[in-house]
């Protein structure tokens, strides 16, 4: 086994784990909201590419960059209309709702496309490669990873130096408040969700382009993202990544040491982590 | 027509009724002090203006325009900014982003940063530290900045001098002429008589959710406060 | 114990209602009927009755932790499966008889549950969802690993292990049936006995001492902790005894099922969101609640059954309207209407103004 590769590799699917964690993370961040149907988001984005390329006959990346828009006012009201009506002291509608849309989502995608496997056609870049001394490193996992450092750059200066970061910020912090600044909590929410749908479509893209999909892998997705995001804990969007490279190292390095565990060894890493540092690895200072 | 108008305002809080028909006037460029104990109701009125609180439409007026059904969001944008009772600053925001956050519904020309930092200069030096990490009183210049950031008609302060040193009190008073000198009408909720009787041009005393005094400071005597402020039978 | 009166003689402080009086006796001629039902209905009923009852324990166990410890797992399915593995690998590799595997799975279901509260617990609200959900998944992934038990693809169990087991040749030759079909009796005898233990046994744990002080760690952690009750000592508790019933359930199961694999043991939909769904359209936070929810789902699953995935989308849908719209579920909204309570587990004052009538009555 060369571990060099085996841990290039890991690093590099660590960035596609971050882009699926990103919007995770920002929702939650924002409005203690996990939206347990997240996965399943990121996989109807994927048929939305897909449709987009197959039908128009669009290169993936421009049809990805068509489909941002739709799935930003997909989330946005998704999230005014029936997720702003769960978020409340309790725990249990917000949970259920999307527990219950993950579902509905799932199968209304078998009904719409079946079980089979699908991939978003990307021509050459499939399967070229650039070589880095005794590395070879596939282009579209390079062009994941790239994206997925380019999403996390432009979060932070959406979070960091706009009005609007400001106010999810400050709407995180105590919502009744930022309402005396003129902050209408009920619209950032929806901007926040419609954000992280398009942080989903670029996942999406990725997730179609670099392998199969079907209708039923949303919840191991979901599953990814929300351990990139204890992982790394909530302080802020680099550590989210870095929870993605740790898991994609894990898996990676499991995979070669046995194909089967591939999967497991990421949970497990996920475990040790949680023992050894429960807030992450990065923790918000206030919370 | 007044600028801003309570008429036979009433309150709850879930069954709790905490205000029973307050009447209340607010002219173009005057300052007001509300007083009164602990629990006369004081903060729910100001809760009711900005809009924390929902009430019946036509029981606040501003500007003759029934505001009372109005969410906060809606009610800084016309020009009501609210200084709420503990600050109520935002942890993750330094200095400077918790007063940019305050123009996010509305600004104007007279208050911006710079002005802001003219007015408390501590502030500029502190820009960048997180906003929890300053003293009480630098905390509630923050907390007045932000406020004053939307260039407001109406600056509701609650409570503002509540935990706080005499000496910072005065300091942050004697912002208050500056404030009036930008166009904005004052109404400050005071539990110390003394700092609400030297500011206000009028003063109202509720007692109980209710109205029970009212006047100019130098018309009011002490005996008259006091009965206002603690009932009659009180000894 | 189930009287309790405060010092003043003028009041007292009842769990009983009118309603709960008669429930208890229509509640006893039902199990009466549900246990006469082997002698007179065909096997393919019994089966219906059989996936009623295991639904319904496993509805008022994830019932018990989401809607009165606040524990929301999506993760029972961990339990369920590893109940079923533990019956296999006893039954299977063991050799033992599966009435003993059913408490082996509960058994070792209840043990899995300690190194996983260890972990889950340090987990908040939604994140401990989630990670219930991790650790199902870990289990899965473990248990895939077991080369005899069939990895991946799975295993059934030796032929004539359910004939053998205990009861089944007494049923066979007293009601003068097959094996297989004396297999299904004692296999619904089971489920209905599970099914009255646990809605026995979570009745009594709320109307005990326990239960007041799992309603006070619901509504607010801080204050129960000040009144003397250890929130993280109380819903360990639940989620131990959750993970018992619920192993219990998933072996029994697989003793009717006869045939194991990993993505069919620790399914998500099947031992999660059915459980879900039952609960949220019965009315969480009640006992009454996910007998409604069993029932209703049933029908519907009839219902639904030809038109595939339609079916999950709609009980999605359904879950969704009932949680945004009826959060309290169907019995939440026939018993805020009526007053009724089956199984009464609030305290009720009840006032007179003649002390007299109540004088003599004991202290609880």
């Amino acid at each position: 086994m060369n571990w060099l590769d085996t841990i290039v590799q890991g690093v590099l699917l660590g960035g596609l784990y971050a882009l699926f964690a990103a919007g995770l993370g920002l929702v939650f961040g924002i409005m203690r909201l996990v939206n347990l149907a997240h996965g399943d988001l990121i996989v109807l984005a994927a048929f939305l590419v897909l449709l987009l390329a197959s039908a128009l006959g669009l290169s993936p990346f421009v049809a990805a960059a068509l489909a941002l828009p739709a799935m930003f006012a997909f989330g946005w009201a998704l999230q005014f209309v029936v997720l702003n009506r769960t978020l409340g002291k309790d725990i249990l509608p917000p949970l259920l709702v999307t527990f219950g849309l993950s579902i509905v989502i799932q199968n209304g995608l078998l009904e719409g496309f079946s079980a089979d496997s699908r991939r978003i056609p990307a021509g050459a870049l499939e399967t070229a490669s650039l070589q880095f001394g005794p590395v070879s490193v596939g282009t579209m996992p390079l062009l994941t990873f790239l994206s997925a450092i380019g999403v996390i750059v432009a979060l932070n200066l959406i979070f960091y130096h706009t009005d609007l970061g400001r106010a999810f910020r400050a709407t995180s912090d105590d919502r009744a408040t930022a309402g005396l600044m003129g902050i209408r909590a009920d619209r950032i929410f929806a901007t926040a969700t419609g954000l992280a749908m398009m942080v989903v479509t670029i996942a999406a893209l990725y997730l179609g382009t670099r392998a199969n999909f079907d209708p039923t892998m949303g919840p191991a997705r979901l599953i990814y993202a929300f351990e990139a995001v204890i992982i790394g804990g909530l302080g802020s969007f680099w550590g989210t990544l870095a929870g993605g490279i740790i898991l994609g190292v894990s898996q990676t390095i499991g995979a070669a040491i046995n194909p089967e565990w591939q999967i497991l060894a990421g949970h497990v890493a996920f475990l040790l982590v949680l023992l050894a540092r429960p807030r992450g690895l990065f923790p918000r200072a206030v919370d | 027509m007044s600028l801003l108008e309570t008429q036979g305002l009433t309150a709850f809080y879930g069954d709790f009724q905490a205000l029973f028909g307050v009447d209340l006037r607010l002219e173009e460029g005057e300052t007001l002090a509300v007083i009164g104990a602990n629990g006369a109701g004081k903060s729910t009125l100001m809760r009711s203006i900005c809009g924390l609180i929902a009430n019946s439409a036509d029981q606040i007026r501003f500007e003759g325009r029934g505001i009372g059904a109005l969410a906060a969001p809606d009610i800084v944008r016309l020009g009501i900014a609210m200084v709420p009772e503990g600050r109520k600053l935002f942890p993750s925001l330094s200095v400077e982003e918790n007063l940019l956050v305050g123009c996010y519904g509305r600004s104007g020309r007279v208050w911006t940063l710079d002005t802001i930092y003219d007015l408390f200069p501590v502030l500029k030096e502190r820009r960048d530290s997180p906003a929890t990490a300053l003293s009480g009183g630098q905390q509630q210049m923050v907390a007045i900045g932000r406020a004053l950031m939307s260039n407001p008609r109406i600056l509701l302060c609650d409570e503002i001098s509540l935990g706080l040193a005499p000496v910072v009190i005065r300091d942050i008073y004697a912002a208050f002429p500056k404030i009036r000198a930008g166009g904005a009408s004052i109404v400050v909720v005071e539990q110390d008589i003394g700092q609400a009787l030297a500011v206000a041009d009028r003063v109202y005393c509720l007692m109980e959710g209710r109205v029970t005094l009212t006047g100019t400071p130098s018309s009011l005597t002490r005996d008259a406060i006091h009965a206002a402020y603690f009932g009659a039978h009180t000894t | 114990m189930n009287d309790h009166t405060l010092p003043s003689p003028a009041w007292t402080v009842s769990m009983r209602t009118r309603a709960s009086s008669v429930s208890a006796a229509v509640a006893l001629v039902v199990v009466a009927l549900a246990f006469a039902v082997p002698f007179f209905a065909t096997r393919a009923v019994l089966q219906d009755l059989f996936f009623i009852l295991t639904m319904l324990v496993l509805a008022q166990g994830w019932n018990l932790l989401a809607g009165y410890a606040g524990l929301v797992s999506v993760g029972q399915q961990a339990f369920v499966g590893f109940g079923a593995y533990a019956m296999f690998a006893a039954v299977s590799l063991l050799g033992l008889d599966p009435l003993a595997g059913i408490l082996i799975g509960g058994l070792a279901a209840a043990a899995l549950a300690v190194p996983t509260a260890f972990f889950v617990f340090r987990l908040e609200g939604a994140y401990f969802a989630v990670g219930t959900w991790v650790i199902a998944e870990v289990v899965r992934l473990s248990l895939a690993q077991w080369k005899a038990l069939g990895g991946g693809t799975g295993t059934s169990l030796p032929s004539g292990a359910t004939r053998d087991m205990a009861g089944v040749r007494l049923v066979a030759d007293w009601l003068g049936v097959r094996a297989a079909q004396a297999t299904d009796i004692v296999c619904y005898w089971l489920a209905l006995l599970l099914a009255v233990a646990t809605v026995g046994l979570i009745y009594g744990l709320l109307r005990s001492r326990h239960g007041l002080g799992l309603a006070a760690v619901r509504d607010n952690r801080e204050a129960a902790r000040s009144i003397g009750v250890d929130p993280l000592r109380i819903k360990s508790f639940v989620y131990l005894v959750v993970a018992l019933v619920t192993g219990l359930t998933g072996a029994l199961i697989y003793v009717q099922k006869a045939r194991i694999s990993p993505d069919a043991a620790f399914s998500v939909p099947d031992w999660t969101a059915y459980v879900i769904f039952i609960v949220v359209i019965g009315g969480i936070g009640t006992i009454e609640g996910p007998i409604v929810g069993v029932v209703v789902f049933f029908v519907l699953r009839n219902l639904l059954a030809d038109y595939g995935s339609w079916y999950l989308l709609i009980l999605g849908l359904i879950g969704i309207v009932i949680m945004l719209f009826a959060p309290s579920g169907l019995w939440g909204l026939f018993a805020n209407r009526t007053g009724i309570q089956l199984f009464p587990v609030r305290r009720i004052l009840t006032g007179t103004h003649n002390a007299q009538t109540i004088k003599g009555v004991p202290h609880g």
